[in-house]
């Protein structure tokens, strides 16, 4: 039994039903195959805190976590997250992860039209995650792929560096 | 822009997978990562009719050691080329290149045998499996078979990869005591792709090259040894003469494109540079 139905061919434009766990919520959503994950979440989830910017993977905009690791939703189409857990920018707010990076960008200006800064945080929540003390090179390599065109990026870099900082004298405590 | 309409199957076996793609005919894509895919769908540079997903294979998953040699599963992400311990150990010349490979988040997703089949001449794992001499391991309507890396890159874009095949592993010899590699490459700004990028792979004896293998990216329409370099460098000592000796040889190994942006002069220039650099790190036994 290949699994495989000849009709699935002709139905090129027919919807499919895809389950998520969406920022802790069960949630069930019709979509078209040639959908991408950003066009989901923000057009029928109306989850609009992940931007859609590039739809090409380079600006990074659209950085949401999937199954618990920092993807861009527009180089996903949504049927292929049918199962997954994603938690967006209004998830990871709610749970308070991103509280203090939040303030640090507010309290810098790491942001000045805010497009990109839900990909930032996204990013940099998962570079922190990750690496307790980065430096500001690891910082600058880590943001690679998050285009901000306001704040020429050193704001940012030190909105992040300073709350790798204030953690890790906290005794590494999140 | 939106990609054209497609049907999608998620395929559970290699098998259902090889099968949908035989029943679409060439009307067929595989999906894995999807990094460089979606992007080409979405500007419509491509327009199945079916998107056959392999991501939940699980056959194509897992890093193992068999034998001589390390078999790393299709859908080993980018990011798990940096956190494997197996990678690490036994192929560190792949846990070196990995780091370059875009950025984070393009790392989380895209898989090692995605970045092989679509065979960018300017990405660094098609040209490592070069200087690795791994073999690629391929399933299709045909059968199973395997590739030498050296007979796997064929044309810009183009390998050996036959309709309705797709690649499952990748076997890596593993990295021996008497070894010695060297990864770097020359960007405009970390994650672009490179101007020229260089892996090399060299066993020794003493301090005389027994065997070297070195591999170009972003210098021409494939992954591209540079085996005149090789030639001048093998049975060899790693001192100054020898290492200029095979940076002259590498004008008869590469060719650079015409471009405005990056002359060919200017490419073989930056990867004189850059080879110079690695077989002097190399030298030092790193």
């Amino acid at each position: 039994m290949s699994g495989f139905e000849d009709s699935l061919l002709d139905e090129v434009d027919e919807t499919v039903r895809i389950r998520l766990v969406v920022n802790g919520r069960k949630v069930v959503c019709e979509v078209a195959p040639r959908h991408t994950l950003v066009d989901c979440l923000r057009d029928t989830l109306e989850l609009t805190g992940t931007h859609a910017g590039c739809e090409m993977g380079a600006c990074g905009a659209c950085l949401v976590q999937l199954d618990g690791r920092a993807v861009h939703s527009c180089l996903v189409f949504a049927v292929q997250a049918d199962g997954a857990t994603v938690n967006t920018i209004e998830g990871l707010t709610e749970s308070g992860v991103l509280a203090e990076l939040q303030a640090e960008f507010h309290r810098r200006n790491a942001l000045q039209c805010g497009f990109c800064t839900p990909g930032m945080l996204v990013n940099a929540h998962e570079l922190l995650s990750r690496v307790a003390q980065p430096s500001r090179e690891e910082i600058r390599d880590a943001l690679s792929g998050n285009y901000c065109r306001c704040t020429g990026y050193e704001a940012i870099i030190d909105a992040i560096d300073t709350v790798a900082k204030a953690r890790s004298e906290n005794g590494g405590a999140t | 822009m939106k990609a054209k309409a497609f049907s999608y199957f998620r395929a559970a076996t290699i098998d259902q997978a090889l099968d949908a793609h035989a029943r679409a005919g060439d009307d067929a894509r595989f999906i894995a990562g999807g990094q460089s895919l979606v992007p080409a769908l979405s500007l419509r540079l491509q327009a199945p009719r079916l998107l056959i997903d392999i991501t939940h294979i699980n056959e194509l998953r897992g890093v193992t050691r068999e034998g001589g040699h390390l078999r790393i599963g299709a859908l080993t992400r980018h990011c798990e080329m940096l956190s494997e311990p197996l990678i690490a150990e036994f192929a560190p010349l792949l846990h070196a290149a990995a780091p370059f490979v875009a950025h984070p988040a393009i790392r989380n997703r895209g898989t090692f045998g995605g970045s092989v089949a679509l065979a960018d001449p300017a990405s660094e794992f098609p040209a490592m499996t070069l200087a690795l001499d791994a073999e690629i391991e391929i399933a299709g309507p045909s059968g199973r078979r395997r590739v030498k890396a050296d007979d796997f890159f064929l044309g810009l874009f183009e390998t050996a990869l036959q309709p309705g095949e797709l690649i499952t592993a990748v076997h890596v010899p593993l990295f021996r005591a008497d070894q010695r590699f060297a990864f770097d490459e020359l960007a405009r700004r970390r994650g672009d792709y490179a101007l020229v990028g260089c892996g090399i792979l060299a066993t020794f004896i003493d301090d005389r090259i027994d065997d070297i293998r070195i591999a170009f990216f972003s210098v021409g329409d494939t992954p591209t040894r540079a085996r005149s370099a090789e030639a001048a460098l093998i049975g060899k000592g790693l001192d100054a003469d020898r290492i200029a000796a095979a940076q002259a040889a590498l004008e008869g190994d590469l060719a650079p494109p015409e471009s405005d942006e990056v002359p060919p002069a200017m490419r073989l220039h930056l990867s004189r540079v850059l080879l110079g650099r690695l077989l002097g790190r190399l030298g030092e036994g790193s």
